[in-house]
């Protein structure tokens, strides 16, 4: 294990976001807590409460959610692909490194990051809004589950992308859509029935279901099923990614 | 002298049927700087490219100091630094930085007085902190060759170190890569500047169309290119070569205007002088006079055409 090696692009991942600090964190901080203007203040004071949550608590845990999975697949995907559009990825494959140290080194950073932001947008949320956490615990571990998975399919994504326009395809076309409809901002109790048998099909779904439930302890799923898809979708991104470290595909001739 | 690095019956095939390299065999020893000369699309950055990793054989075995590059691949590469063609740097990095990136990545723990010797060595010292976007094409090279030394390897690849390079900066790539050898680096470059094998290798090797035509020893190379012609041009056409020159190696112009005279210039004595005068004597008239000397150029032209 050249775990000198993992620590470097960790390390080297961490820089750059210590560089690019205004983009990387301020942004997602200032565009959340817009949400939470908007929609917890300004319109949530005119909504119920949703499952004995006042609204602007309520979305709390999707608001993190959506930040942190956009977060986790961007960042990730970007620090994969920057090398490959560089040209700097010749040094990556003819150092003496396995690609699951790559993996490690890059998933791990953009985890992190992503990890970091979900925290201080939770702290924004506490000047907004009076909230309680009913499983710490769980809630921790849910969000580092989701900033992991989320950071190996964007690692995917990077490794699959030939142009920055397919970098932004599947978190703009495919991730925002399902977090919006995955039941960031309301119940999926409140759909009609046909439609909450359809959004049963959206995965997204089930990880703001779970991480919901940490902290208010109800969910429109159980928690069991909610960690039973997190897993899977973590299984399903390894082994993609265990494919194609066997194949070098799109990395080594 | 051992071979620190060894390919056999090595192949690149592409998915499309292009085979890039076709049963490659080479022994590179240690210590040498061999040179690899041929021409755009040859194989040479896919035989380069394939020891150190980035592309995978179809077939054949590389070892690197006895390892094997597939199976032990991590101490292969840790002896292996490579300086890649294109200028492939991230522009926002600081030049210190990026050298220290290669060291951690090759796995050597960070030793900042070892890259500020690098950075010295390649008068990259007061760049240090510049950011790579700032620094011009040369030194750009540099910091490609400083981020290979990074992780001190045994053998170095450099894949074309003089293109788009001055003559200036070309010169100082040479010495750093005498002082390199010096050191006891191995050093494999490509290159398609004879003049550039010629100042530094030891050894020079030929390769086009995915085969290596030729290694030689750059001196036997030489030797073989020290044949020299004169070409004497003469003011009155000659209809034979007068027998009073009979005991030289001359060769008359169909038209009789000119005799080629071939010699040896690493023998003692060319008998030019001897030649001049027993042509006058012979009542030839010499117009004009011209040398002309076999290049590594020529041979390599030779094999080159030979080969298609």
């Amino acid at each position: 294990m050249n775990l000198n090696a993992v620590k470097t692009i960790y390390m080297h991942e961490m820089a750059r976001f210590r560089r690019t600090i205004m983009q990387s964190l301020v942004s997602p901080v200032l565009s959340t807590s817009l949400y939470f203007v908007v929609f917890g203040a300004a319109i949530g004071s005119r909504i119920d409460q949703v499952e004995g949550v006042g609204y602007g608590a309520f979305i709390v845990p999707g608001l993190i959610m959506l930040s942190v999975m956009t977060q986790a697949t961007t960042n990730a995907s970007f620090g994969i692909y920057f090398p490959k559009f560089t040209g700097t990825i010749y040094e990556l494959l003819s150092a003496p490194v396995s690609f699951l140290e790559i993996v490690a080194g890059y998933v791990g950073a953009a985890a992190t990051k992503a990890l970091f932001i979900g925290l201080i947008i939770l702290l924004t949320a506490f000047f907004f809004i009076d909230i309680q956490i009913a499983h710490p615990f769980a809630m921790i571990a849910l969000l580092v589950l989701t900033c992991i998975s989320f950071s190996l399919l964007g690692f995917i994504i990077g490794i699959w992308a030939g142009n920055f326009e397919q970098l932004q395809l599947i978190p703009l076309l495919v991730i925002t859509p399902l977090v919006f409809l995955g039941g960031s901002f309301y119940s999926i109790t409140m759909l009609p029935p046909v439609w909450q048998t359809i959004t049963l099909f959206n995965p997204v779904v089930y990880l703001i279901s779970g991480f919901r439930w940490s902290f208010f302890g109800t969910a429109d799923v159980s928690i069991g099923v909610s960690l039973l898809a997190i897993a899977l979708f973590t299984a399903l991104c390894l082994g993609f990614i265990g494919w194609i470290f066997r194949t070098g595909w799109r990395i080594r001739q | 002298m051992t071979a620190i690095v060894s390919v056999k019956n090595l192949r690149k095939a592409y998915d499309g049927g292009f085979e890039a390299l076709k049963s490659v065999n080479l022994e590179i020893e240690e210590g040498e700087i061999l040179a690899l000369l041929g021409p755009n699309g040859a194989g040479k950055t896919t035989l380069i490219s394939t020891i150190c990793g980035i592309i995978t054989p179809t077939s054949g075995t590389i070892t690197v100091g006895g390892f094997d590059t597939q199976t032990d691949f991590r101490a292969t590469r840790s002896m292996i630094g490579l300086v890649p063609q294109e200028i492939s740097l991230e522009p926002f990095e600081t030049v210190f930085s990026t050298v220290r990136f290669s060291r951690g990545l090759f796995g050597k723990p960070r030793d900042d007085a070892k890259i500020e010797e690098i950075l010295a060595q390649l008068s990259l010292a007061d760049k240090r902190d510049n950011k790579v976007i700032t620094l011009s094409g040369g030194m750009k090279r540099r910091v490609l060759i400083a981020k290979a030394l990074a992780h001190e390897p045994r053998v170095l690849f450099l894949d074309e170190p003089s293109a788009g390079v001055d003559v200036e900066l070309r010169k100082d790539m040479w010495d750093v890569v005498a002082k390199l050898k010096a050191s006891g680096v191995t050093i494999i470059l490509t290159t398609h500047y004879i003049e550039e094998a010629e100042a530094i290798a030891d050894r020079v090797g030929i390769i086009a169309n995915g085969e290596i035509l030729l290694i030689q020893n750059k001196a036997e190379l030489m030797a073989q290119m020290g044949q020299k012609q004169l070409r004497i041009d003469l003011s009155v056409a000659t209809p034979d070569i007068p027998a009073a020159l009979a005991q030289y190696e001359l060769h008359r112009a169909p038209d009789g205007r000119s005799l080629t005279y071939t010699y040896d210039t690493k023998g003692p004595r060319t008998g030019i002088t001897t030649l001049l005068n027993d042509l006058q004597n012979a009542g030839l008239q010499m117009k004009d006079l011209q040398t002309q000397q076999s290049s590594l150029e020529d041979i390599f032209v030779g094999l080159v055409k030979e080969d298609q």
